[in-house]
């Protein structure tokens, strides 16, 4: 490193609060050269092909730069160039932990396109799948966290064993377990049978006794609280200023859950709760997801009480040769990383003219290096993992 | 007392008496066998070959000890993890599973098979040599526990202070090793591994003081000898039952799995965050040289740990003397290790500076308490009656109180929290 880059990165270090974050002053003789480390694209826990280039004084960071773009494939590029229903199966490919929830959004925005109205029963399927994924993913989430954490795979393979039965609800629903491609404009794909509802009925009974399991295992312990309170720390003006969105939001304090602000689909319909953090730290992120799945599976148990019957798919919803009048649409859910949203803009083609997405752990990761500062190289691993990113979607 | 003819053995197997016990056949099978050996060769040359049969027999045990050790470590970590574990590998040339029993001498051809690449850059020398350097100095710990009545590879007079001595030089290996690799993980890691060792080393030492200052001798076999005999014929005469040797105990074993560099405090080879740590650039035969003195070191400490606080050879029971010293030994050695993988299993690592934080804030000050708790007890080893009671009820609090009070100051700030709901 040169003596400039030095000099530069000092006065950096020189400023007391750098987003939020306390850094330490460096001058004297005992804190010399600063390290440049690069990890990843190929590191164990970068969760995909992500790049951090650290600066490092001793162990404490003092940059951070993200570094990604290593999965990019014309996500949105690709979506013009197919047809409305053509999109459908590139949005499973998002974020491949929550494909279902990718789903609805996209269909949520071409049905207010096309002012396409859905059937009753759709909306309480859509909603049962969208827990489902919401519980999927933040059980993939805590364990790979813990998995950062330095757990040697037990709560990872726990939190897989459980990742295994939604999967197989999803194999036996849509045909496959990750890449569901399973909402239509208008409704559902398929209508889910009775096995399949006693299926996921017995995986809601369950689900509460294995988070209790498993928040015996983590929760109290010393070493997971010592790590992860007080690290990572996001301030809620600089979470509402940067767009961060979910559950990395709701833990710095604000209550925004587009089910309680949008109000879409049925969810009014439903008494949950909206878990709430007051530190914004790593520990608030792990319990506030902690606590949504326990409000996802009252969610559950009351959407499966009430699923009325009916048809899956509006009778009248076209989905081949499918021209949505000239317009513009942007339809946003609350997907379990946070604010999933497709803007859509229509020139009356078969194809979209433009086509967006907001993609909720793109956003949440700008504030990457604002949360690492000050802190050391195995906090900056467990603050990503806190993030809870998919890199399918950080780089479309 | 009638038992069927071929049953009348039990009937001469010696209970009670140490004397008998010391005298059984499966006792002094080794020290037979040995001998047998040693008598076909003139005399000149047994003292010799009596030192090379230990050895041999050091590290055939023990590499076998090893192999397992990494096997059942796989195992249980699966069966912990709701899964088999390796389970395939087949005896040669048949189709015999047998739970996957062949496994680790197929991890050890892989790794013999391997090609070795050294990073351009690196130092040759110290990268070929740090796992030379590592492995030799776990296996030297070996040579002075006692291992069973009449099995002590070297009687030394100051044999813990060695076998300490020996193990501290394993973490200048892992520095060497980070260094020579040119690579700034391994660099980070070396880092780690030489803050560890320095913060560890303390408690690991002062936690086997009392020990060495309870029995008067720094001699391993006296140590053990020391702890012989029960009370009431049921609760064994291991320090690890009295209050300052079960703190110690404790103390011992939380700075053994620092040292040996197992988790919870494996922060060295880090893998989620430092890759594989000062390992990064090792491959093939030099990277199971150094897995291979990791377990050497862990059971080497866990060994230790028996000749110290857990009665050695000792069995639990003079109704259980009858099973011979050295399996004895063995079992307690595999419940230790049992332990280190169980811990393994269920806990998170802790980060560099709360590593460092817990050794001097927490466990050195305590070990030192615990060295005047000791002197305490040895001081009043005279006490009788109720007074004895009132020697227990001060030894206890002098190790609880300043535990719960370190305990508290060092989880200041930081608890489980409640959290609200929106409205």
């Amino acid at each position: 490193m040169s003596a400039s880059d030095h000099a530069a990165l000092s006065s950096q270090l020189s400023t007391p609060h750098v987003g939020g974050a306390n850094v330490r002053e460096v001058h004297d003789s005992f804190h010399g050269d600063l390290l440049e480390v690069s990890m990843g694209p190929h590191h164990p826990s970068t969760h995909g092909v992500f790049r951090m280039i650290v600066t490092l004084d001793g162990e404490t960071i003092v940059k951070l730069k993200p570094v990604f773009g290593y999965l990019h494939r014309n996500h949105e590029k690709l979506g013009e160039t197919v047809t409305y229903l053509g999109s459908m199966p590139y949005t499973d490919r998002l974020d491949y932990l929550s494909s279902m929830t990718n789903n609805w959004a996209y269909a949520l925005a071409v049905e207010k396109l096309a002012g396409q109205a859905v059937p009753e029963r759709a909306e309480y399927v859509r909603v049962i799948l969208a827990e489902l994924t919401r519980l999927l993913n933040h059980t993939c989430l805590a364990g790979f966290l813990m998995q950062d954490c330095g757990c040697s795979g037990t709560p990872l393979m726990y939190a897989f064993r459980e990742r295994e039965y939604i999967l197989d609800l999803f194999e036996s629903l849509s045909g496959s377990r990750m890449m569901c491609n399973y909402q239509r404009f208008g409704g559902c794909r398929v209508d889910p049978s009775a096995d399949w509802l006693t299926g996921a009925q017995k995986l809601a009974d369950r689900y509460g006794t294995f988070l209790d399991e498993f928040e015996t295992l983590l929760t109290g312990n010393e070493i997971i609280i010592a790590r992860t309170q007080g690290v990572g720390k996001l301030s809620p003006e600089l979470a509402i200023s940067a767009g961060v969105t979910g559950p990395m939001l709701r833990a710095t304090g604000v209550n925004y859950d587009l089910r309680k602000v949008d109000a879409y689909g049925v969810y009014p319909r439903f008494d949950f709760r909206v878990p709430l953090g007051d530190h914004g730290d790593v520990y608030d992120r792990y319990m506030i997801r902690v606590l949504e799945m326990r409000e996802s599976i009252k969610i559950l148990q009351q959407a499966l009480a009430g699923l009325p019957a009916g048809p899956i798919m509006d009778p009248k919803a076209k989905l081949r040769s499918f021209r949505p009048k000239a317009g513009e649409a942007y339809g946003r859910i609350e997907g379990p990383k946070g604010e999933i949203g497709f803007y859509l803009l229509s020139d009356g083609s078969p194809n979209p003219y433009r086509y967006r997405i907001r993609p909720p752990s793109f956003i949440n990761l700008t504030v990457l290096e604002d949360m690492c500062l000050g802190h050391t190289v195995a906090d900056a691993v467990i603050i990503l993992g806190s993030v809870d990113i998919v890199l399918g979607e950080v780089d479309r | 007392m009638t038992l069927p003819g071929p049953l009348t053995f039990l009937l001469q197997l010696p209970l009670s008496s140490a004397a008998g016990a010391a005298d059984a056949f499966l006792e002094r099978l080794p020290l037979v066998a040995r001998d047998w050996v040693t008598s076909w060769l003139p005399e000149p040359w047994r003292w010799l070959v009596n030192s090379l049969l230990s050895i041999a027999i050091i590290l055939s045990v023990f590499g076998l000890l090893f192999a397992y050790v990494t096997l059942a470590e796989r195992k249980i970590l699966g069966r912990i993890q709701n899964r088999p574990g390796p389970n395939r590998t087949p005896i040669p040339f048949t189709k015999l599973r047998f739970f996957g029993l062949a496994q680790p001498f197929a991890d050890g051809v892989k790794s013999l098979t391997k090609e070795d690449v050294v990073p351009r850059g690196a130092d040759h020398l110290l990268h070929f040599l740090a796992p030379v350097v590592l492995l030799a100095f776990s296996i030297l710990t070996f040579a002075v526990i006692p291992y069973g009545r009449h099995l002590v590879p070297v009687e030394l007079n100051a044999g813990v202070l060695y076998f300490f001595a020996a193990g501290a030089a394993t973490e200048l290996a892992v520095f060497m090793a980070g260094w020579a690799s040119r690579n700034k993980y391994s660099l980070l890691a070396a880092m780690r591994a030489l803050a560890q060792l320095i913060s560890y080393e303390l408690p690991l030492l002062l936690a086997w003081v009392p020990v060495v200052l309870v029995a008067g001798t720094l001699s391993t076999t006296e140590i053990v000898a020391a702890q012989a005999g029960w009370q009431f014929n049921v609760i064994p005469h291991w320090y690890v039952f009295t209050p300052w040797g079960a703190a110690g105990f404790a103390i011992f074993m939380i700075a053994a799995l620092a040292e040996s560099n197992r988790s919870p405090f494996d922060l060295p080879e880090a893998e989620s965050e430092l890759v594989a740590g000062h390992l990064t650039e090792y491959s093939g035969f030099k990277y199971a040289l150094f897995f291979m003195a990791e377990y050497f070191g862990m059971i080497a400490l866990s060994g230790m740990a028996i000749t110290l606080f857990l009665g050695g050879w000792h069995a639990p029971s003079p109704y259980l003397e009858f099973i011979p010293s050295y399996v004895w030994f063995m079992g307690k050695l595999s419940a230790l290790l049992l332990g280190f993988i169980w811990i393994r299993a269920t806990f998170p690592r802790l980060r560099m500076d709360q590593l460092t934080r817990f050794a001097w804030k927490f466990l050195v000050p305590l070990a030192l308490i615990n060295l005047g708790n000791a002197a305490f007890w040895s001081l009043s080893f005279h006490w009788s009656g109720p007074f004895q009671i009132l020697r227990w009820l001060i030894s206890v609090l002098v190790v609880v109180g300043p535990f719960v009070l370190l305990g508290r100051k060092l989880s200041a700030g930081v608890a489980p929290r409640v959290y609200r709901y929106a409205v």
